[in-house]
This record gives C-alpha cells, sequence and structure tokens, in this order.
C-alpha cells in the first residue's frame, strides 16, 4: 500500500459505501474537505453501526460532539469515526441532535470501544446515550453541575491573583 | 591529664542550628507527579541530573515518610481534595514547593478544570517558575528552600 | 469460564468472511511483518495468571464477600504513571474486576483551545501528551493544513518527520525505563532517563525547550534546524543503539524479567480492535496497523521502515515492540537526516505565514501583516476535517470544526492513551494482583492524554 492510499480512495470503497446505504435507507452520504462522511438520523445510528461493523469496519476510533450553538438549527452533532484495518478507510458518521431531547443510541453493544468515548461526550456534552452499560462523568468530579464543552458553559477564568513577595519572617 | 593535651574534639552550637542543619540535609521529597513537570522532576532524580547529590534522592511513595511536596504540574478541580490530603498526611515538618506555571497560577490554562494556583490550597515556600522548570530550575528551588531552612526563615 | 484460545492469525471480526491473508499487512513493511515468535497455544487462562498458579475458581456470585476485597489504587500513587486511580476487585491475590478511574488531570484543554488562534493553538495541543508533544503539534498542524489547504515545502516535511522520529525513540525510552522500574529492573530507569537526556538535548538545541516545544506550527516548523545539528543527530544515531544493546543484555533474557513478564497481561488482536486499543500495544498483539504505512503523513512514505510486530500480545511482546521500533525511528532518522532537502522552512503562503525578517524592517505592509498574522490569526475556511498520525502510543487523531473564523469552532483530540485504557480492565481480569503495575506500565498510558 503506497503513496496514493490516502482514506476514502482506495478501490471498492463506494462499494462499501453502496453497501451500507443499502442496508440503511436513510444515510446521507457527503464529503468533508476530501473525507467521506454520512449522516444519519440519531434514530438508525445503532443500525448503521451495525451494518458498518459487518462490512469491515472493526474499530470505532472517535466519538466526539460538537455544539453549533447559534450557527445550526439543530444544535449538537455527534461525530463517529469508524475505521476499518483491512479496507484502510475511514468512516465519519455526523447525526444532529437537538437540544430539546440530546439523546442517541449507545454504540456500546456494537463497538465496545466506544464506552469511554460515550461517557465523555455524556460528561462534556449532556448527550444521552441509550443503552449505555454505565453512563456516569469520566472527566469530571461526579458532583460538578454543567457540561463544560457546550458553547454557552463559560470558559471559567478567573483574573490571575499576583500576590505580593512573601515577607521576611 | 590527658583530656586537657589531646586536641579538642567538641563542637559547640545551639539546638536550634544543629537542628536546622539536619532538616536541610534530610529533606526527603514525596512523589507528587501530576503532569509534564513530573516528567522534569523525574528526570531530576535520574542518572543524567542526579538529585541525590543534595541528599533529597529518597523520593518517598507514601506521604507518611515525606518531608517535602513537589507540586509537580496542574493540579484540577478533581485532584485538588486529594492534594490537600495528602498535605495533610504528611507528618511536621513539612514543605512545599510548586513546581511550574500551572502549579503557582494555573500556566496558560485559565479555565473551569484547574485551580488557580495551588497555594489555595496548601501553603506554598517555594515557587519554581517555568513550563517546565528544567532540572536545573528545580535544584535551584530546591537549594533555595534549604537556604532558606537553615538560616532559619523557614525552619518548623 | 475462558473464552477459546484465540488464534492470532485469526484478527477478523466475526460476520465478516476470512480475509485473504493480509495482503495489505504485508505489503506495507520492506521486508514484511516481522514476527518475533510463534504464538504457542497455551491456555490463555493458565497463561494469564503470570506466575502460572493453578487456580480452580469459579465464577460465583454467590462466592463469599469476605473473601472479595476492594482495592483502590491511586491517583496518588507511584507505578500508576501519574494520576491514574484503579478500583481493583480482588479474591485473595487475584484480580477478578479492575475500574479505571480518570479525570484527575482534566485541564480543559479542548475548551481553552476555542479561545485561542489557530496559530496559538499548537502551545495547547503541544501540553497534552507530554512524552510526545511533537507529535500532538504534529497533528494539529497537519488538520489545519488539511482546512487551509497550503503546501508545505519539502525541508518542513523532512525537519518534522526527523523530530517527531527522534520524540518518538525518547518517548519509548520513557515507556521502557518506567516499565523497567514497576518491575523492579530499577537501573533500567537510570538508563532509559540517560539516554532521553541525549534526545532532549537536541530538541532544546533547536526548539528552546525540552518539553513543550510548540515548534511544529501550521504552515511548517518554527525554526530551521540549528547549526551543526548533523553532528548531533549522528551521535544520537551512534549512542543509543549501543544504549539498546546494553538494555537487552539487562533484560531480554533475564529470569527475572521473563517472568515477570511473559504471559502477563496477555490481549488478543481481537479484543485490541474491539476496544479501539491501538499503537504497540495492538502491534504486540499481531496486528502490523501502522498508520506511517496504512496512511502516510507528511511524506513519511519516502522512507524505508518496518512495521514491527509481537505474537503474544503479553507485556513482553510490548516491551520488544517499543525496542524493536526505536530502531526503526532510528533508521528513519538517519534516511532523514541524510538527505534533507535544501530549502524553506515554513510555507511562502504569506496567509498563513509572516512575511521574513528582513522585510518586516523594510516594509511597513510587512510590519502590519505580521502584527495581524500574532494577533488576529489566520482565517480558516469553514469546514471540519479529522486527521490521524501514528504517535508512540497509538492513533493520535485531532478532529477540527472551523467556522471561518480565526479560532478553532471545536478542536478535539483522539487520544491514544483514552481508548487503550479500556484494555486495562481485559488485561488484567483473572491475573495476580503482583502483575497489575506490570500491565499498567507495559500500555504506557500518558495521563495528560488521557484526560486532556
Ligand atoms: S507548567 Fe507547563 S510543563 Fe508544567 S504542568 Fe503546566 S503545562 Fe505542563
Amino acid at each position: 500500500m503506497s503513496g496514493d492510499s490516502s482514506p476514502g480512495q482506495v478501490a471498492g470503497a463506494d462499494e462499501v459505501l453502496a453497501n451500507l446505504m443499502e442496508a440503511v435507507p436513510s444515510v446521507e452520504a457527503g464529503r468533508s474537505v476530501g473525507d467521506r462522511v454520512i449522516r444519519v438520523p440519531a434514530r438508525d445510528l445503532a443500525r448503521v453501526a451495525g451494518a458498518a461493523r459487518a462490512l469491515g469496519f472493526e474499530m470505532c476510533s472517535d466519538l466526539t460532539v460538537v455544539d453549533y450553538l447559534g450557527k445550526r438549527r439543530v444544535r449538537f452533532e455527534v461525530v463517529v469515526n469508524l475505521l476499518s484495518l483491512q479496507h484502510n478507510r475511514r468512516l465519519r458518521v455526523l447525526v444532529p441532535v437537538p437540544e430539546g431531547d440530546p439523546e442517541v443510541p449507545s454504540l456500546v453493544p456494537v463497538y465496545p470501544g466506544a464506552n469511554f468515548l460515550e461517557r465523555e461526550a455524556y460528561d462534556m456534552f449532556g448527550i444521552r446515550f441509550a443503552g449505555h452499560p454505565d453512563l456516569t462523568r469520566i472527566l469530571m468530579p461526579d458532583d460538578w453541575a454543567g457540561h463544560p464543552l457546550r458553547r454557552d458553559f463559560d470558559v471559567g477564568a478567573v483574573p490571575v491573583q499576583v500576590k505580593d513577595a512573601p515577607q521576611v519572617r | 591529664m590527658a583530656h586537657l593535651t589531646a586536641p579538642p574534639q567538641l563542637l559547640t552550637t545551639t539546638l536550634g542550628k544543629a537542628m536546622r542543619w539536619a532538616q536541610q540535609q534530610s529533606m526527603w521529597p514525596a512523589t507528587f507527579g501530576l503532569a509534564c513537570c513530573a516528567i522534569e522532576m523525574m528526570a531530576t532524580g535520574t542518572a543524567h541530573n542526579d538529585l541525590a547529590r543534595f541528599g533529597m534522592e529518597v523520593f518517598r511513595a507514601s506521604p507518611r515518610q515525606a518531608d517535602l511536596m513537589v507540586v509537580a504540574g496542574r493540579v484540577s478541580q478533581k485532584m485538588a481534595p486529594v492534594l490537600r490530603q495528602v498535605y495533610d498526611q504528611m507528618a511536621d515538618p513539612k514543605w512545599v514547593i510548586s513546581m511550574g506555571a500551572c502549579a503557582s497560577t494555573g500556566g496558560m490554562f485559565n479555565n473551569y478544570a484547574l485551580v488557580q494556583g495551588v497555594d489555595q490550597i496548601v501553603p506554598v515556600d517555594v515557587y519554581v517558575p517555568g513550563c517546565p522548570p528544567g532540572p536545573q530550575s528545580l535544584m535551584h528551588g530546591i537549594l533555595t528552600l534549604q537556604d532558606k531552612v537553615v538560616s532559619g526563615e523557614l525552619a518548623r | 469460564m475462558m473464552a477459546e484460545p484465540t488464534s492470532t492469525t485469526d484478527i477478523w471480526v466475526s460476520g465478516t468472511e476470512a480475509p485473504e491473508v493480509s495482503e495489505w499487512m504485508v505489503s506495507g513493511t520492506d521486508e514484511g511483518a516481522q514476527e518475533m515468535e510463534r504464538h504457542e497455544t497455551t491456555e490463555r487462562s493458565v497463561e494469564q495468571r503470570g506466575s502460572r498458579v493453578v487456580d480452580d475458581w469459579v465464577v460465583d456470585d454467590t462466592v463469599d464477600d469476605e473473601e472479595r476485597m476492594i482495592v483502590n489504587m491511586g491517583p496518588q500513587h507511584p507505578s500508576t504513571h501519574g494520576v491514574l486511580r484503579l478500583n481493583i476487585e480482588l479474591e485473595g491475590e487475584i484480580v477478578r474486576r479492575v475500574k479505571p478511574i480518570i479525570g484527575y488531570l482534566h485541564t480543559g484543554m479542548e475548551k481553552t483551545a476555542e479561545t485561542l488562534t489557530f496559530l496559538q493553538g499548537g502551545t495547547n495541543v503541544t501540553r497534552m501528551d507530554y512524552l510526545a508533544p511533537l507529535h500532538n503539534e504534529l497533528c494539529y498542524s497537519l488538520a489545519v493544513e488539511k482546512l487551509l489547504g497550503v503546501e508545505i515545502p519539502p525541508r518542513a516535511q523532512a525537519i518534522r518527520v526527523l523530530m517527531t522520529e527522534l520524540n518518538r525513540v525518547s518517548s519509548h525510552l520513557v515507556a521502557t525505563a518506567t516499565n523497567g522500574m514497576d518491575i523492579g529492573a530499577l537501573s533500567m530507569m537510570m538508563y532509559g532517563f540517560r539516554e532521553r537526556e541525549l534526545v532532549l538535548a537536541f530538541f532544546e538545541k533547536t526548539t528552546g525547550l525540552r518539553m513543550n516545544h510548540n515548534y511544529i506550527r501550521p504552515g511548517g516548523v518554527a525554526a530551521d534546524l540549528p547549526d551543526g545539528w548533523e553532528e548531533d543527530v549522528a551521535e544520537i544515531l551512534e549512542r543509543i543503539p549501543r544504549a539498546l544493546r546494553d538494555y537487552e543484555d539487562l533484560l531480554k533474557e533475564n529470569p527475572i524479567w521473563l517472568g515477570r513478564t511473559r504471559g502477563v497481561g496477555i490481549i488478543t488482536a481481537d479484543e485490541c480492535l474491539a476496544y479501539g486499543v491501538t499503537g504497540p500495544t495492538l502491534r504486540a498483539a499481531g496486528v502490523p496497523w501502522d498508520l506511517r504505512k496504512a496512511q502516510p503523513y507528511s511524506g513519511i512514505e519516502a522512507y524505508e521502515f518496518d512495521v514491527v510486530t509481537g505474537s503474544r500480545g503479553d507485556v513482553y511482546d510490548r516491551y520488544r515492540v517499543r525496542i524493536g521500533e526505536i530502531h526503526q525511528s532510528l533508521r528513519i532518522i538517519e534516511q532523514a537526516a541524510g538527505a534533507m532537502p535544501r530549502g524553506d522552512y515554513k510555507t511562502g503562503d504569506r496567509k498563513v505565514s509572516p512575511p521574513p525578517r528582513q522585510r518586516i524592517d523594510e516594509s511597513m505592509e510587512a510590519l502590519i501583516h505580521h502584527f495581524k498574522i500574532y494577533t488576529e490569526g489566520f482565517k480558516v475556511p469553514a469546514g471540519e476535517t479529522y486527521l490521524a498520525i501514528e504517535g508512540p502510543r497509538g492513533e493520535l487523531g485531532c478532529y477540527l470544526v472551523s467556522d471561518g473564523s480565526g479560532a478553532p469552532l471545536r478542536m478535539h483530540t483522539r487520544a491514544p492513551s483514552f481508548s487503550n485504557l479500556q484494555a486495562l480492565p481485559i488485561m488484567m481480569a483473572d491475573s495476580l494482583v503482583a502483575d497489575t503495575v506490570a500491565c499498567i506500565a507495559s500500555l504506557d498510558p500518558v495521563m495528560g492524554d488521557v484526560d486532556r
């Protein structure tokens, strides 16, 4: 596999995508800065993940959330990065999630590795993953209020205090 | 009358001075590595820089056996209670060095997650600036602390 | 109670037809996938217990609670590599369940990234994985450059490869050193850090700092290589292989080391893939997956090197893979230093990189331009992208969203240590409690990378 193998340009790549779209008709395919992305409604995420895994995407390499507050009508977008080692390609799944009911199905039954990633997304953005075995805060203390990576959560900067030089006792 | 002719074998000092001298020479740090600075603290303790020259290479894993806490790195809100507890577990006399910009002021991370300066939780004796402070800076900080202990400024 | 012993060639996920053996696996390397030793098909359950204690415990929820003990390890513990905390459920000496608790080093870097311009972002990401700062910078810069669509001159690319591979060497040296220390080979600690100091001296000379360099920036690198860098690199290339031979003498056949590492902390290729484990841990389980080969970046496809793999996926294999990777990185460094192209060390695109110093003295416009780039930053076209490189711990990715302004709307790092940590409960299940530290050390988690 030499220089020409940037993800998405491997021969047969479109076949994989076509198969996926056949398995789940609600999938919309697109491109973003040269990468292949698909957009699916939240209710079909688990089905897409199952189909993708059957098509050879062995690993869920990343899962995160973007908060498009004030930029888009649907505020959140869950971004799942799947990786196929055998096809040597990636697939990015974008799932719009409304602010009012931020819930998507959990990927843990299909990709156990999504466990920590989903807990992080829950902790930072307050997205609920239905069916997750242990959806608790992971990075922040358990009693923390709010979801810090939301755009409307303040950075929390405090003025730095410069103290006087200590007095010699 | 042999004891009058023999060369003098006595050294007189005050109890305070002797105590401070002893404190200075056997300060054992507790391992409290948090982030990038901890790696530099480890580098200070190992072959090339060799903290053993100052009688301080015995990094103690248990706070009960340590006299000095080197807070090396950023202290998060979640870590702050732990840090305070480790400090409370140390036996007196005890000193604290705040190593690096993050431990001293929060560094470049002025946000919700970090405690902006470890001196809000524990009393700090010496601040070592830098991001990360090189091993030489940390040694300078330690020597400063030793000087202050000997001079009585920070004797406990 | 144990899963069937898995053969390591069978790495495919159930449900897919068995792939023809690995054309992509071997074509990626110059000499084929290197296997260090054959996998013996011993019962995994026996292997897993390290010291080969025969144990007839059966999973049984009615086991008397008095025999069950929950031990809390960390967050302040010398062998947890920072502030990792583990809840370990013990049955006597046997570990039954492990739960990693993290977040003690959460720094809010992804939030801070939204307040910094794209140019300043490097200072932020470099502090994530503090053993591999240059990889973090490279990953972030490549993602920004992908959105910008700028071309990087060949010299800058070669410098990036040279520096990141040196960084891989220093990172693996620390991993080996701490791995040794945790298992009791204290001299390994001293040796590893001694050689690392050599690499760090070169970093300090080039970038001005020993760690957290902010050297690789969107558009190129911050400065050219210093005068006399050839000699420094030559010295590194000469001294580190010698040191590696010392380590091998010390550890490779050391019976205590073998006893503490072989058959300990086994994880299979299947489990690695399912849990998103990448890097040396995945390769030690027998999968020759290296993003430098599979999805090359920064012109690394022009260099010759092999992907090192193990076969048993235990602590020993991970140690061998790291040593092997140091050798391979040195190969790349030698080639990069030998054929360093001439030319610019940053892009000539004036939208991204400031005008050269002399121009500022001559022209007012250049001065204003310089000022604007460093205060407002450059604008990045709206879009979102994901870019991954092979960090010392595995797939290091950067997901970047720009809304067309000077600062990212969202910057997310796919941290290899974070995903790798999920493998810990699997590695440690049914092993002896004394093997806990061996497992943690062999995974080489960097808490700054886990918590960000
Ligand atoms: S001061 Fe710098 S080196 Fe030290 S912990 Fe903070 S960011 Fe890391």
